[in-house]
């Protein structure tokens, strides 16, 4: 179908396999009724669901939401998603918006969204071509650098080049027995082969995580739409600090600490 | 004809600002846009000023002139509070840090939209201007008086009074110009602000704090006839083009330009290293 004709099908007509709201009655979701079939699953189980329709073990959950916590549970005001959140609380503006606002900006290309789907993605196109079709690794990481100028995403890191959360991440997923998938291995081997290149880019936990998950056979787009509520109790702690201290006093700025480097003072010609 | 066979009836959008016809070939394409009556692209366009427009989209009828700048005096007087503004960091904290341009947009509005210094300290300045107009005992009593708790507990305790500066020395330059210029435009016509003008020591005595950026331009909006849900989202819109331009400079600029404050944070109760990352306990 093309041109209006698209539309004219779709008037009043959204079929869909996801689910609706029987007033009253009852809720379906991918095909289960929630308040019997959805009963015993808990909130991370069902947030998996929603993206993949897939219900994985208990042990992948646990991996999931306890990778969560250490990933991406940081209460640090000055990082740039948590900072919003923490200005908004300075601000008074309410908990709902201020966590609105702190994930739209964790739309990052250096953190976050765009960085986790660039992650996992490298990672993804890597492993199809070096483990599965034989390609040599060195070759697709130059070619990777090649056309990006600059090292693969999920290695390297804003600020300080060391990420501390990789070794702890790595022991979670060892003490549950997902560190060996290939992926993972992977993901070491670029690590060690960038070291041995010179580059300054050690794997970030973008990196560790998109190759856990690729493992758990996520893909990129599941990846980065679970991303989407990962930031969350980090940014609700920032959100609390600054809502809690009187208003307008998180890191308030004097008018001198503008460095104003513009045109010269003028007058406006009509 | 059965209950089956009738046509239902299809849902439709109510409006008293928008109507459209379709063109003969398609009908959801707009051969014909109206804006309260006026024909957009067959009409106004080409002879109405942004502000004029925007006036009409919230109020239905054109602006006179001297309505139209008022307006776009407020729209000049708060398109850039400035990059040490709440709302105008929150953008640039995207910008900087890498965000896309709607997300350092929606990053504004969050503190754009708060209690202190933001759009529900705009409404709220509304409501008290409404409440007290021009009448001195009234603004007196009330600012002596404000309830600072709220009734909708998801917003915090109001910490101030709205449309003053809690922090202000003296009323700031900036907002003096503004109450100048705004109730300068027609004073016999725009009452409030001029009133305001006239008794802003009165008034900054009462609520012991300068008058605010915030109380002069509601002032204006009340003159307008613009309603305490109008003004919050007019005051969320037109503060969004400085937030715009300064997160794309400090986007430009990168991050390591960006103030990170490395000495500013002093963590109260740091435990120290409870275990190195093979989860050796120190502790």
């Amino acid at each position: 179908m093309k041109g209006p004709e698209a539309l004219i099908h779709r008037e009043d007509n959204w079929e869909t396999e996801m689910g609706a709201w029987f007033a009253g009655e009852r809720v379906v979701f991918r095909g289960l009724d929630v308040f019997t079939e959805l009963f015993d699953k808990d909130w991370v189980e069902t947030w998996f669901f929603s993206i993949t329709g897939k219900f994985f073990s208990k042990k992948q959950i646990e991996l999931f939401s306890r990778s969560w916590t250490i990933c991406t549970s940081y209460p640090e005001p000055r990082i740039w998603n948590n900072r919003v959140a923490a200005l908004s609380g300075s601000a008074r503006t309410t908990a709902m918006l201020a966590i609105a606002c702190g994930t739209a900006i964790s739309e990052s290309k250096f953190y976050g969204g765009q960085a986790s789907f660039a992650a996992i993605d490298f990672i993804t196109r890597t492993k199809k071509l070096v483990v599965d079709e034989g390609k040599e690794l060195l070759e697709v990481v130059k070619q990777e650098i090649k056309s990006t100028r600059q090292v693969p995403v999920g290695f390297g890191r804003p600020i300080i080049n060391s990420d501390e959360r990789v070794a702890v991440a790595l022991r979670l997923a060892q003490e549950l027995g997902f560190a060996d998938g290939p992926h993972v291995k992977l993901a070491f081997e670029i690590e060690t082969l960038l070291r041995e290149k010179r580059y300054r880019a050690k794997l970030n936990i973008a990196g560790f995580t998109s190759a856990l998950y690729a493992d758990q056979g996520l893909s990129p787009t599941e990846f980065y739409r679970m991303a989407t509520v990962i930031y969350s109790a980090g940014i609700m702690a920032c959100y609390i600090d600054a809502v809690e201290k009187p208003a307008g006093t998180f890191f308030p700025l004097r008018c001198e600490r503008i460095s104003y480097q513009g045109k010269p003072q003028r007058k406006w010609e009509n | 004809m059965t209950a089956a066979d009738k046509p239902k009836k299809k849902d439709v959008i109510h409006s008293k600002i928008w109507q459209e016809t379709p063109e003969p070939d398609n009908p959801f394409a707009a051969q014909v846009c109206y804006c309260s009556g006026y024909d957009v692209y067959g009409d106004l366009l080409g002879k109405i000023s942004w502000v004029e427009y925007l006036y009409l989209l919230f109020k239905l009828e054109p602006a006179t002139k001297t309505q139209a700048k008022l307006l776009e005096g407020i729209a000049v007087a708060i398109a850039n509070p400035g990059p040490r503004d709440l709302s105008i960091r929150a953008a640039m904290s995207g910008g900087a840090g890498g965000s896309l341009s709607v997300s350092c947009l929606i990053g504004a509005l969050g503190p754009g939209s708060g209690q202190y210094g933001g759009a529900r300290e705009m409404y709220l300045a509304i409501r008290l201007a409404e409440t007290c107009g021009k009448d001195l005992e009234a603004w007196k009593q009330k600012l002596s008086n404000y309830e600072k708790q709220c009734h909708v507990k998801a917003w915090p305790d109001i910490d101030h009074l709205p449309g003053f500066d809690p922090y202000g020395s003296s009323c700031a330059t900036p907002v003096m110009q503004t109450l100048v210029y705004l109730s300068s435009i027609a004073p016999e016509e725009f009452a409030q602000t001029s009133w305001l003008h006239q008794n802003r020591h009165a008034v900054e005595s009462a609520s012991d704090s300068p008058l605010s950026m915030i109380g002069v331009i509601a002032a204006a909006l009340v003159d307008l006839g613009f309603s305490d849900e109008q003004a919050e989202m007019l005051f969320l819109l037109l503060r969004l083009p400085g937030a715009a331009a300064h997160a794309l400079e400090q986007k430009h600029n990168g991050l390591a330009k960006y103030p990170f404050f490395a000495d500013g944070l002093k963590l109260l109760n740091d435990p120290g290293p409870a275990a190195d990352a093979s989860g050796k306990t120190n502790r």
